[in-house]
């Protein structure tokens, strides 16, 4: 007999084999655990007349609560940009060989990391009670000034709500990007700087797009937080969707009703978002994978199937590509 | 022009208490390929990483082509180069890494036009026609589009030599360029190495590789504990070593 009669068909090759699996009856009392109460709990939900599902349809789709949804998405794509753009600036600030940099990056992050974002945006609505007679003196630093813009007509509710939390989130954008820059082999720049590239071409061509696989993760993570904490621009009048929702329920009393639509419109929006970062992610992770990357659908049903993520011959491991 | 490419007088370079470099006396001829060999940690790896100015010497002189590297001396004084500046006399010494080092987010073809695109400011089209013939050039016509991933070790290390060529240097610097291959894929590399020192390209090599260094080399050098222990053509160096620690060296690698 030749060695290479490895595959397929030989007369010797032994049957495949079938066994009985192995009987788990934790599993199955779990899993009926977990279905009690979950029909339990939905047969609630439908049939409690206080939950008031009419009141869901019939504010779902009000004018006002439409007008929260896109003041919402609005500030929440604003601030997020604010976020992402300074968070860079800070993170390079963070890594640059200049100490005054340094300091004034970890100071910057020591002091929006450190304090709750609930009061930076009070903070920042209050803001105008800082300058004498509201009137705030842009120009020249120590020297004069040339535009006095009217600190209570700059700072609307927006402005104030937008600077809050992208400010905020710039600490937390600085750190994110830090760790991807990081992340980065050396050789890397080694090799862009031998090439003759400067340091700054070397940032932006060969480190940022690399580090972009590790910071767009937690990015994704972020979004979905701002959209969330958006909600807390209400307490200056902001009006996005729980600030809609609430006024509404103030008249009507209908509070569980509308806490639901907020809800179900918070859900469709990180949905989105979710949908968004799995696109985003797919294109950073380009040169990262020598497997053919799984689609949204496959990798869906891998995680619900229980699956280890890993699909065909070639293996994808949805968990770990991207920190490879 | 002067004949010599690469000249270094008494370099020495210490990393904190650790001195790496202790007086290192070299020139490199234009149109030479030189070969370093020495035991791991004798300083072959940083004198070429010096050369580059990856790293900063503490001691001596070190010129390339006649300029200093990263310094300028003007009365009796050594001023700092600005960044661009180094960055500009980079672009002329080309660099072959150990573990490669290609740009992990951009296929073969892309590793090679980069530099020429963003410091050159070549157009896109001319770019793509050099790289293209540069890696057709070191056997790789078939994987331009092929990220590094999906690549083996060997075909990376030659998209890595078609990347520092693609910057038409003057100098090569090769910093173990097959030292992290499979044994089997390394005839490739040299002999693209091989045929670039053919072509009259002045190289510098740390290798481990004797029988190249035998073959291609017009001088060997052999390097330990930061100092230039003997240097001179291959049959002489590797053929009758006339230093006790080279004999040694070499009847352990032979």
């Amino acid at each position: 007999m030749k060695g290479t009669e490895l595959t397929g068909g030989e007369p010797g090759r032994p049957e495949e084999i079938r066994a009985v699996p192995v009987r788990r009856p934790g599993r199955w009392l779990a899993a009926f655990v977990v279905l009690v109460v979950s029909a339990s709990l939905v047969r609630f939900a439908v049939t409690d007349p206080d939950v008031g599902w009419h009141y869901v349809g019939e504010y779902l789709f009000d004018p006002r609560v439409i007008h929260g949804v896109i003041d919402c998405v609005y500030l929440t794509v604003a601030a997020m940009l604010t976020g992402v753009i300074l968070g860079v600036i800070l993170a390079v600030m963070a890594l640059s060989p200049n100490p005054i940099l340094k300091s004034a990056s970890w100071i910057y992050i020591f002091f929006f990391r450190g304090t709750p974002l609930l009061v930076q945006i009070v903070l920042w609505y209050n803001i105008a009670a800082l300058f004498p007679g509201h009137v705030i003196a842009i120009g020249i630093p120590f020297g004069p000034a040339l535009v006095h813009p009217d600190a209570n007509k700059l700072i609307t509710v927006f402005v104030a709500a937008w600077l809050a939390l992208g400010f905020n989130e710039g600490a937390y954008m600085a750190e994110i990007v830090r760790a991807g820059i990081i992340s980065v082999d050396e050789g890397q720049s080694e090799a862009a700087g031998s090439l003759g590239m400067t340091r700054v071409q070397i940032m932006r061509h060969i480190v940022l797009p690399q580090a972009l696989r590790v910071i767009l993760p937690p990015t994704g993570n972020e979004a979905i937080s701002m959209l969330k904490n958006s909600s807390l621009a209400s307490v200056i009048g902001f009006a996005e969707i729980y600030y809609e929702t609430s006024a509404i329920y103030a008249q009507n009393f209908q509070t569980v009703p509308l806490l639901i639509v907020a809800s179900i419109w918070y859900l469709v929006l990180t949905s989105v978002a979710y949908v968004g970062q799995y696109f985003l992610e797919r294109k950073a992770g380009q040169g990262f994978s020598r497997a053919q990357r799984a689609t949204m659908w496959e990798r869906w049903f891998a995680l619900s199937a229980g699956g280890d993520g890993r699909f065909g011959p070639g293996g994808f491991d949805y968990r770990g590509w991207y920190r490879r | 022009m002067s004949d010599v490419m690469v000249r270094a007088e008494g370099v020495y370079k210490r990393f904190g208490r650790n001195e790496v470099l202790k007086g290192i006396n070299l020139t490199v001829n234009r149109g030479e390929v030189m070969c370093l060999l020495g035991p791991s940690g004798s300083g072959k790896s940083t004198f070429l990483r010096c050369i580059n100015h990856l790293e900063k010497i503490n001691c001596g002189r070190l010129s390339v082509d006649g300029e200093l590297v990263g310094y300028r001396e003007a009365n009796g004084k050594l001023y700092e180069l600005h960044e661009r500046v180094v960055a500009s006399t980079r672009q002329q010494v080309g660099m072959v890494f150990q573990q490669f080092n290609l740009f992990s987010h951009k296929t073969a073809i892309e590793n090679v036009m980069l530099a020429p695109i963003n410091v050159r400011k070549h157009d896109r089209d001319a770019a793509r026609q050099k790289a293209t013939e540069l890696l057709t050039r070191v056997g790789l016509a078939d994987k331009l589009d092929a990220y590094p991933v999906a690549l083996s070790g060997g075909q990376q290390q030659r998209v890595a030599i078609a990347r520092a060529l693609a910057m038409d240097p003057k100098l090569m610097l090769f910093d173990e360029p097959t030292s992290a291959l499979d044994p089997e894929l390394v005839g490739d590399v040299l002999d693209v190495m091989r045929d670039l020192a053919r072509s009259g390209m002045t190289m510098i090599v740390v290798t481990h590789e004797i029988g190249f260094a035998r073959e291609v080399a017009d001088t060997v050098v052999f390097m330990d504990a930061g100092v230039v222990v003997e240097a001179g053509p291959p049959e002489q160096v590797l053929g009758a070593p006339t230093h006790e620690r080279t004999q040694a060296f070499l009847s352990k690698v032979l």
